[in-house]
C-alpha cells in the first residue's frame, strides 16, 4: 500500500464522512482516529524517504524530497495531537452552551479537510497546485474562525477571507510569472510549473520576470505567513476562532505558508543576483519582529497575544532563511520545528484555562496552578520554552540565529535583541501573574486532555538537549536544498 | 499600423474592454448593475481567451474559455444576484465618497501598471503580450474597489473582478496555465463564493446589515 496515498486520502474520506454521517457518539472519535492514521501514514513515508530517497507520486504531479517530508511528518503529528486536544475541549464549549450540534460537526468535518490542504501544499510538485491548495485552506478555515458567530468572530473570520485572498491573489500573480518565466525556458509541455524541473532550469530563468515574480509571491504567501505590515488577520483569526483552530494556524498553516515561499526562494536564487531574495526576506523578518514586539506589549487578550507571539516569530524565521547559508538555514528549520510545537502545547494549555476561567482576559485569569497544576505549569512552560529560555531548544536555534546574525550581518543584532527583549517583558510579565495568583476554582464537565501539553514540550526539550543523529541529519540535507 | 494581425487587434480590444468595465464598475454605485458589469466582463475575458484558442489551436485554452464563460458570465452572477435578493441588500445604492477622486487614482494605478508591465510585454512572444499591462492595471483597479466600498457584497465583486484580470494576466503573458491548475483556481473560487454566501447569512443575521462597518471593532487597544 502507497503511504502517500494513504496519508492524502485519510482526511479527505473521513473529511467527507464527518460531513455526510453528522453529530454521532463515535464522530470526535473518527476525527481522532483519521488524524492518527494520517499520522502513522506520514510516519511510515517519513521512513521510506529516509530510507530509499526522494519520490514522485501521481506522475509528476507529487514530490516528496528531504525537505518536506519533514514538514509532512511535523504537520500529521501536530494535526494528531491538536484532534486528541481538540475532543474534550470541543465537548466542554458544547456543555457551555456555546456550541451547537450542526457547529460541531462543521468542525470536525472542516478540520480534516484543512489538514488535506496542508499536507497536499506541503507535497505538491506543482507551484500552480500549491497555490490552489494554500487558497484552500483558507476556504476551509474562515467558517471555524467565525464558528462562535459572535460579532467579533464574524469581523475577524471576515477579515481573515479577505487579506489572505488579496494576499494570495498577489501570489498567483507571482505564480502566473513564473510560469511565464519558465515557459520560455522549458517550453509549453504543462512542466513549467512542476518545481523538479524548475530547479533544473533555475539559472536560465529571465532575471527582470523572477524579480518581479518573487515580490509578488513573497507579498502573497508573506501575507499568510503574517509578516508585517499584512500580518492584521492573524491576530483577530487566532483569537477569536475555537482553541484548536488558533492552534493548527498557529502551528501549520503559518509553516507552509513559509515553506511555500522557500520553495519560490530556492528559484529566485538560482535566477538573480545573489541577496536579492534574501535581503527581501530580511527585510522583513526584522521588520515583522519589531512590530510584533511592540504590539505584544499591548495585549489584554491572551490568545491576541500569543497570536503576536506567533507572528514574532514567523518574522524571526523569516530573518534566518533571508541569511540563507547552511547554519541559518538549519537554524531556521529547526525554530520552525521547535515554534509549531510549542505554540500548539500553548494554545492547548491556554484553551483550557480560558475555559476554567471563563475568559479570555489576561486580567480576570489568575491562579492557574490553584486551579489545576498542570494546566498551570503547562502554560509556564510553554511560555518559558518559546521565550527561548534554556535548556528548551527554542534557545539553541535563536542562539544560532543571533550568532550567525553577528557574524555576517552585525547591523541587524541589536535589532534583534531588542525584538526579544521586549518580547520577553511583555509576555512573561502577563503570564506570571496568570499562573500564579489567587482565584476562586472552577470545575469543568470533561476533563482537559493535558497529555499533548507535555508530549509537545518533553520534544521541545529534548530537541534542546540533544537531537537524534538521524533528525540532526536530515535538518542538514534540508538545509543544503535551500542553499 | 498595418502590420498588426486582426486577432492580436481583436484580443487587444476586449482587453481595452475588460479595462473600461474594470472602470465602470469602479463607479457603479448601484449593487445589481454592478454585477452585470462583473458578468459583462467575464464574457470579454471568455471572448479573448476564445479568440486565442483560435488562433493558437491549444486544445486547453478552448476549456477554459468554456470555463470562464460557464463560470464568470453564468454561474458567479446567478449567485450573487440571488444573493442580492435573498438579503435584501438594502435600497442597493451604495453612498461612494468622491467619485472624480477614485477615478483620477484609478489613472494613476493605470500608469504605474504599464510601467511595471512594460519590460516583462516586450519578453513576452505571445501574441497578445500587449494586454499584460492591462491585466495588471485591472488587479490594481479592482483592489482599488475593494478598499473604497463599504459593502460585503461589491467587495466580494472587487474580488472576484481581481481574479479576471488575473485571468487575463494567465492567458496574454502565456497561452494559459496547465489545465489541472486552472481547474483548481475556478474550483477555489466557486467554493469560496458559496462559503461567502453562507458567511453573508451570518453576518446579516448578527447585524442586520452586510454594511462593514459593523465589522471594524476589533482593534489593538
Amino acid at each position: 500500500m502507497d503511504m502517500f496515498v494513504v496519508m492524502l486520502a485519510l482526511p479527505l474520506v473521513s473529511g467527507a464522512l464527518l460531513t455526510l454521517a453528522g453529530e454521532r457518539a463515535w464522530a470526535p472519535n473518527l476525527n481522532i482516529l483519521a488524524s492518527a492514521g494520517t499520522f502513522l501514514a506520514a510516519v511510515l513515508l517519513t521512513v521510506e524517504i529516509v530510507a530509499f530517497g526522494p519520490r514522485f507520486a501521481f506522475g509528476e504531479q507529487f514530490f516528496i524530497d528531504s525537505l518536506n517530508v519533514f514538514f509532512v511528518a511535523l504537520t500529521a503529528f501536530v494535526g494528531f495531537t491538536t484532534s486528541l486536544f481538540s475532543g474534550p475541549y470541543m465537548k466542554n464549549e458544547r456543555a457551555r452552551g456555546k456550541l451547537s450540534v450542526p457547529r460541531l460537526r462543521l468542525y470536525k468535518s472542516m478540520y480534516q479537510f484543512f489538514m488535506f490542504t496542508m499536507l497536499a501544499a506541503l507535497t505538491t510538485n506543482n507551484l500552480g497546485l500549491l497555490w490552489v491548495m494554500m487558497e484552500a485552506a483558507t476556504l476551509t478555515t474562515v467558517l471555524l474562525v467565525s464558528l462562535y458567530r459572535t460579532p467579533a468572530s464574524l469581523e475577524a473570520a471576515w477579515k481573515y477571507f479577505i487579506l489572505c485572498g488579496v494576499g494570495i491573489a498577489q501570489a498567483l500573480f507571482g505564480t502566473i510569472l513564473l510560469y511565464f518565466a519558465a515557459e520560455r525556458v522549458l517550453g509549453e509541455t504543462g512542466n513549467a510549473l512542476l518545481w523538479t524541473h524548475l530547479v533544473g532550469a533555475k539559472a536560465f530563468l529571465d532575471p527582470t520576470i523572477m524579480s518581479l515574480a518573487f515580490v509578488f509571491l513573497l507579498v502573497g504567501y508573506g501575507t499568510k505567513v503574517g509578516l508585517a505590515p499584512l500580518h492584521n488577520w492573524l491576530p483577530d483569526a487566532h483569537a477569536e476562532g475555537p482553541t484548536p483552530v488558533s492552534a493548527v494556524l498557529s502551528g501549520l498553516l503559518l509553516n507552509v505558508a513559509l515553506y511555500a515561499l522557500l520553495r519560490c526562494k530556492v528559484l529566485a536564487d538560482g535566477a538573480l543576483p545573489a541577496g536579492f531574495a534574501g535581503n527581501l526576506m530580511m527585510g522583513f523578518g526584522l521588520f515583522t519582529l519589531l512590530v510584533a514586539a511592540f504590539f505584544l506589549s499591548r495585549q489584554k487578550d491572551i490568545k491576541r497575544m500569543f497570536a503576536y507571539s506567533s507572528i514574532e516569530h514567523m518574522g524571526i524565521i523569516t530573518f534566518a532563511f533571508g541569511m540563507g547559508g547552511a547554519i541559518a538555514n538549519f537554524a531556521g528549520l529547526l525554530h520552525m520545528t521547535l515554534h509549531s510545537l510549542t505554540k500548539s502545547a500553548i494554545f492547548f494549555a491556554v484553551g483550557h484555562a480560558a475555559q476554567k476561567t471563563g475568559t479570555q482576559r489576561m486580567d480576570d485569569i489568575r491562579g492557574l496552578v490553584k486551579i489545576n497544576p498542570l494546566i498551570g505549569w503547562g502554560l509556564m512552560l510553554g511560555t518559558l520554552a518559546i521565550l527561548g529560555m534554556p535548556p528548551f531548544g527554542v534557545f539553541a536555534s535563536e542562539f544560532m540565529i543571533l550568532t550567525h546574525a553577528m557574524q555576517h550581518h552585525p547591523w541587524a543584532t541589536p535589532l534583534l535583541l531588542l525584538g526579544l527583549g521586549i518580547a520577553f517583558a511583555a509576555i512573561f510579565g502577563r503570564v506570571q501573574p496568570m499562573v500564579f495568583g489567587e482565584t476562586e476554582a472552577k470545575r469543568l464537565p470533561h476533563a482537559p486532555a493535558i497529555t499533548p501539553v507535555f508530549v509537545h514540550l518533553a520534544l521541545v526539550l529534548m530537541l534542546g538537549l540533544w537531537i537524534p543523529p538521524d533528525l540532526a541529519r536530515w535538518f542538514h540535507e534540508a538545509a543544503r536544498m535551500l542553499g | 499600423m498595418s502590420d498588426v494581425p486582426l486577432s492580436a487587434q481583436l484580443i487587444n480590444l476586449c482587453a481595452a474592454a475588460i479595462l473600461l468595465l474594470a472602470f465602470a464598475m469602479l463607479a457603479q454605485r448601484r449593487v445589481l448593475q454592478l454585477i452585470d458589469l462583473f458578468a459583462l466582463q467575464g464574457f470579454a475575458l471568455f471572448l479573448s481567451t476564445l479568440i486565442v484558442a483560435v488562433k493558437t489551436g491549444q486544445t486547453h485554452l478552448y476549456f477554459s474559455a468554456a470555463l470562464t464563460l460557464a463560470l464568470k458570465v453564468a454561474v458567479l452572477p446567478l449567485i450573487l444576484r440571488r444573493l442580492v435578493q435573498r438579503l435584501h441588500v438594502k435600497g442597493e445604492v451604495e453612498p461612494l465618497i468622491n467619485i472624480p477622486t477614485t477615478m483620477l487614482v484609478g489613472i494613476m494605478l493605470v500608469v504605474v501598471a504599464f510601467n511595471v508591465a512594460l519590460p516583462i510585454a516586450q519578453l513576452s512572444a505571445t501574441i497578445t503580450r500587449g494586454t499584460l499591462g492591462i491585466a495588471l492595471a485591472t488587479v490594481m483597479l479592482a483592489f482599488l474597489m475593494m478598499i473604497t466600498r463599504k459593502k460585503a457584497i461589491t467587495q466580494v465583486v472587487g474580488f472576484l473582478a481581481m481574479e479576471n484580470g488575473l485571468f487575463l494576466a494567465a492567458t496574454s503573458a502565456t497561452y494559459g496555465m496547465p489545465m489541472v491548475v486552472e481547474l483548481g483556481i475556478a474550483l477555489d473560487v466557486l467554493i469560496g463564493v458559496i462559503i461567502l454566501g453562507v458567511f453573508f447569512f451570518q453576518i446579516r443575521d448578527q447585524f442586520d446589515s452586510l454594511d462593514i462597518h459593523h465589522l471594524e471593532r476589533l482593534k489593538d487597544h
